[in-house]
């Protein structure tokens, strides 16, 4: 157990040393690491989540299911795979505002968020979110909730994988679901924001 | 185990840094650390509660310090030196040799099963429920307590909810065992609940927050019928 904390060389060379070994054993191809790149850089990501949320905005048969069985709901689209096996869909309301978050390591539910952005997984956001959720909303987020709304904090310790339903925008009334979809950003699935409002 | 890797309640590690853009893959070395997770699970180096306690048996320091993907990297070595299936002198000598030639090409080798095995998995995935014909201990409305003690090992019952008081909202059927599974063991499945616990009751009147909750999932073992009466809001 090194306590060396490594430079960014040091690691890059670390990992080169270790993929070079791992493709002559044939455990690797870079050919697989480019497609695995691909698929997360360009493929899965917030915008899946985003086309589910907009169905459960203007479908309340839908958002019903998702509620039930967000799993199931969420494969009618072909969304569904790995680290998203096990899905639960948490509803926002005007009393009840939902957050998630992985103390213990960096759960999140890739086939409908991609994969997580540096914060989800770095010490500070795990370590306060479910002791001062309102704290770290308001002062890193710059979201601010009344003390009449209930916060819950979804700790992803399972393989379940907890994401938010947010509330639809004042003054989307008449949107599309596409448009409706380009409002659902990646931080209202996480419960750190408001879904976007729609532009003016 | 009491490891540093169980955040949750720890205080004075700062803001949260929120860049305005961020790229899904900020080194190009995230690239490879990354498809490693996915490559040397097929190749048999660890399931993926073992792959989360090779992380955990980080220097502390380093866990704290390092860009994340570098813990992957800490745990795909932690396993293929267990396994047999790596020697870590010889990625030593690489790594010193890439070090001094950062541009040194890697060496190329084709299999189309391994890019046929991503575009597989990714929709796929790999799940963690089991069956099992263990009869449930607990269900929807019981109020529980979890279990207090420090096990070694591998184990997700965090410490901020150990000799805590909650509710059971959901009952998710029965999966992996991650205490069994991530120490070698075996699937060992058990029902997982999802149990609600007050502000109050985890972080006492004083520190905390007014009208909040935390939902923290468990394995059965972890609980056991509630030994105190909990805080309410």
């Amino acid at each position: 157990m090194s306590e060396h904390v490594r430079t960014q060389e040091e690691i890059a060379a670390r990992v080169k040393a270790l993929e070079s070994i791992l493709i002559e054993k044939g455990i690797m191809t870079t050919a697989a690491v480019d497609r695995l790149v691909e698929i997360y850089e360009n493929e899965v990501g917030p915008q899946l989540g985003a086309k589910v949320v907009a169905r459960a905005w203007t479908d309340p048969e839908f958002k019903q299911k998702l509620l039930a069985d967000a799993t199931r709901a969420c494969a009618e689209f072909g969304i569904g795979g790995l680290q998203g096996e096990d899905m639960v869909v948490v509803e926002n309301t005007a009393d009840v505002h939902n957050v998630i978050v992985c103390t213990l390591c960096s759960c999140y539910p890739w086939p409908v968020l991609g994969l997580p952005p540096n914060w989800y997984k770095e010490p500070a956001y795990r370590s306060r979110i479910v002791r001062e959720p309102r704290k770290v909303l308001s002062e890193d987020f710059g979201y601010n909730l009344p003390d009449s709304v209930e916060v819950r904090v979804w700790d992803s310790s399972s393989e379940m994988r907890y994401w938010v339903l947010p509330r639809r925008p004042e003054g989307s009334d008449g949107l599309s679901e596409a448009e409706l979809a380009d409002l659902v950003i990646r931080d209202s699935m996480i419960g750190v924001g408001p879904a976007a409002s729609p532009a003016s | 185990m009491n490891g540093v890797h169980d955040l949750g309640g720890t205080d004075g590690l700062g803001r949260v840094v929120v860049p305005d853009n961020e790229p899904v893959f900020t080194a190009e070395w995230e690239k490879a650390a990354f498809a490693m997770f996915s490559m040397c699970f097929r190749a048999g180096f660890f399931g993926v509660d073992e792959f989360r306690y090779g992380i955990e048996q980080m220097h502390p320091a380093v866990y704290l310090l390092s860009p994340y993907y570098e813990h992957w990297i800490h745990t795909v070595e932690h396993y293929g030196k267990a396994k047999g299936l790596l020697d870590l002198d010889e990625v030593d000598r690489r790594t010193q040799y890439y070090l001094e030639h950062p541009d040194a090409p890697l060496p190329q080798r084709d299999d189309p099963d391994l890019v046929a095995f991503v575009e597989a998995v990714v929709p796929a995935g790999a799940p963690a429920n089991r069956e099992s014909d263990k009869v449930p201990q607990f269900k929807v409305g019981d109020t529980v307590t979890v279990r207090a003690d420090s096990p070694l090992g591998h184990t997700r019952r965090a410490r901020y909810i150990r000799g805590r008081t909650g509710e059971i909202v959901l009952a998710h059927g029965t999966f992996i065992y991650p205490d069994s599974a991530g120490n070698g063991d075996g699937d060992a499945p058990e029902h997982v609940y999802t149990v609600k616990f007050t502000n109050e009751e985890l972080w006492g009147p004083d520190a905390a927050e007014p009208n909040g909750v935390v939902y923290f999932d468990v394995w059965e073992p972890y609980i056991e019928p509630a030994t105190t009466t909990g805080a309410a809001a």
